[in-house]
């Protein structure tokens, strides 16, 4: 098993991911395979390449500053799952 | 008197019939809704089916061609109307201004769009009338549709079989006549092993060609959307309209959009087609190898050239993307938070429990894989030896193909390695699962147009032939697919109980 019950009890808490205790076991498995299975990367030989960047070596376009957009916030917190006076309620942060 | 058969017909046929006064785009949206309705249930193709919008759109589109406001149909150039009153359907992923759009996951359950993703736009701008969206593996994590909230699509073909994923419930819908035509999307062969899958023609466009614009984010360096349909020549109209420039979309590419319908009609003579051995080595299934070798002798009587090109990295494709997809869909899917929108655990003890809890009950398995995937290939430590390699790996790939087209016009080979699988014979193996896309994922990787189209039959399940094109060379492709399908009927076969 490449990968410990401790390594994916971290790579789950940086992701911010609850993985519950009856999935515990089979993601750690199954994670363990995937990388075992990328692993094999490591035998090419990439001596002098460059890392690909975009698949046309295009370079990012950048916009203008512009207005383009109206307030649609109304409309977009239609979606939020707790809000109050067009703001979104999240549990208290600081004492 | 309305023909029976509306259902059978592509979408140039029926935009022919609407020309013509045959029928209208009401009693052609009627007839695929009672359809959708009848025989969609076995399926679980849809998430949503949109009756009450197709209709009203199809009274517009028929009122529009009553008063004279519509331009040629069956012409491959963007233009108002080219589409008035065709029916289609749209994968989930796609966001539809105030329709429901889930992406196949229990964290968009309720998510409904505040806007039109750009494809969305620009097909309805032509006038097309969307039927519903499409069932699809959970963010289009998948290539069997099982990784679905929202269930297993399942195919027309043969209802125990997967119908292919992710665009499962695309391609599933239109193999079954439940609409002429769907987009999806394609991010290791989302669109073209789904259409292999279930003897439906399936199009990627290059990488940048058609605009990611309200396509929800799976691998932005990879993601394309795209069409099924049920002939090339359907797919050169569609993409016509869907293609082209669009500022919204940051990797958009500005380059002017060919009449891509008006091309097909070259003959093949003197296309080089290009062969890779390692395409027909061991993996591949004995029948659909001998299907696709089939294919390729066609192509050789219409007057095409084959040779054998090398593709020395092709083994290392898969897990070139499995390293990157999965650390693009880390990133991506931060964005699921619990706080702005999409799936909100109850009773959170505080910010991180939010955010933990609401992403633990949000996603499924599968896209919880991925983002962990790609979290520890990004990780402190980690971050050389997997991502950066697998970026240079990616380079040696798209270097591969380049080489390829210095000889070649395009590259044909099978799409997928078996005919549909049967549904939970490969979910509980990533490994095997993820190797289901070995032919389609090094288009990705090197930003290539793909097409598959049907070819033939292996144990009565239909089998794709896979064409590659170079950089914008979707003509090509196109043109390649509508020969042959002048030359066969593979893309007319209709599994019989959806006759």
């Amino acid at each position: 098993m490449s990968l410990d019950k401790d390594q994916v009890q971290h790579i789950a808490m940086l992701a911010r991911l609850k993985v519950a205790d009856e999935e515990f076991a089979d993601t750690v498995d199954k994670l363990s395979r995937i990388v075992d299975f990328v692993d094999q990367l490591s035998q090419a030989d990439t001596e002098n390449v460059v890392p690909m960047a975009h698949p046309l070596d295009a370079v990012q376009r950048l916009r203008k500053d512009a207005v383009t957009e109206s307030n649609q916030r109304g409309d977009i917190q239609k979606n939020a799952p707790a809000i109050s006076d067009g703001l979104y309620l999240v549990p208290k942060v600081i004492e | 008197m309305i023909a029976e058969d509306l259902h059978t017909q592509t979408l140039t046929q029926l935009a022919q019939g609407l020309e013509q006064g045959d029928f209208t785009s009401v009693e052609l949206t009627q007839a695929l809704l009672e359809r959708i309705e009848r025989l969609g249930g076995d399926l679980n193709a849809f998430i949503t089916v949109t009756a009450d919008r197709a209709l009203a759109a199809a009274e517009r589109s028929d009122a529009a061609r009553a008063e004279g406001e519509i331009g040629v149909p069956g012409i491959g150039v963007p233009g108002i109307g080219v589409l008035n009153g065709l029916p289609l359907v749209h994968k989930d992923i796609f966001c539809t201004r105030g329709v429901l759009t889930t992406c196949g996951s229990r964290m968009l359950e309720n998510f409904v769009s505040p806007y039109d993703a750009s494809v969305v736009e620009r097909l309805s701008a032509a006038g097309a009338v969307m039927l519903g969206k499409t069932n699809m593996d959970e963010f289009a994590m998948g290539s069997s549709n099982e990784t679905s909230y929202f269930g297993p699509v399942r195919n027309p073909w043969n209802l125990e079989c997967s119908p292919g994923g992710s665009s499962g419930g695309s391609s599933a819908s239109v193999a079954a006549r439940l609409t002429p035509a769907a987009t999806g999307t394609d991010t290791g062969g989302s669109i073209r092993q789904p259409a292999a899958l279930t003897g439906t023609t399936g199009l990627k466009p290059t990488y940048g060609r058609v605009s990611r614009y309200g396509m929800i984010a799976f691998a932005s360096s990879l993601d394309q959307a795209g069409v099924i349909t049920r002939s090339a020549e359907d797919a050169a109209l569609l993409l016509g309209v869907m293609a082209g420039f669009d500022e919204r979309d940051s990797t958009s590419i500005d380059q002017p959009v060919p009449d891509y319908v008006a091309g097909l009609g070259d003959s093949l003579k003197g296309l080089r087609v290009g062969i890779v051995r390692q395409h027909f080595d061991a993996g591949l299934d004995d029948a659909c190898g001998a299907a696709v070798r089939e294919a390729l002798a066609v192509l050789e009587s219409q007057g095409a050239t084959l040779t054998e090109v090398d593709l020395p990295n092709l083994d290392l494709s898969v897990p070139t993307y499995y390293v990157v997809a999965p650390a693009e869909c880390s990133s991506n899917l931060s964005r699921f938070d619990g706080v702005r929108f999409g799936r909100r655990a109850e009773d959170p003890e505080d910010l991180l429990d939010l955010y933990c809890r609401s992403r633990g009950e949000g996603f499924g398995a599968e896209v919880k894989r991925r983002i962990m995937t790609g979290t520890y290939v990004l990780s402190a430590g980690y971050y050389d030896a997997y991502y950066l390699k697998a970026q240079q790996v990616r380079h040696l790939i798209a270097d591969d193909f380049r080489q390829a087209f210095a000889d070649v016009d395009v590259i044909a080979g099978p799409t997928a390695p078996t005919p549909a699988f049967k549904l939970g014979d490969k979910i509980d193996d990533p490994i095997t699962m993820y190797l289901n896309d070995i032919y389609t994922i090094g288009a990705n990787l090197a930003g290539l147009p793909g097409i598959s189209v049907p070819c033939g039959f292996a144990d009565e399940l239909p089998v794709g032939l896979h064409l590659v094109g170079p950089h914008f060379g979707e003509e090509q492709i196109l043109r390649a697919s509508h020969q042959y399908q002048l030359q066969t009927d593979w893309h007319t076969r209709c599994p019989e109980a959806f006759a």
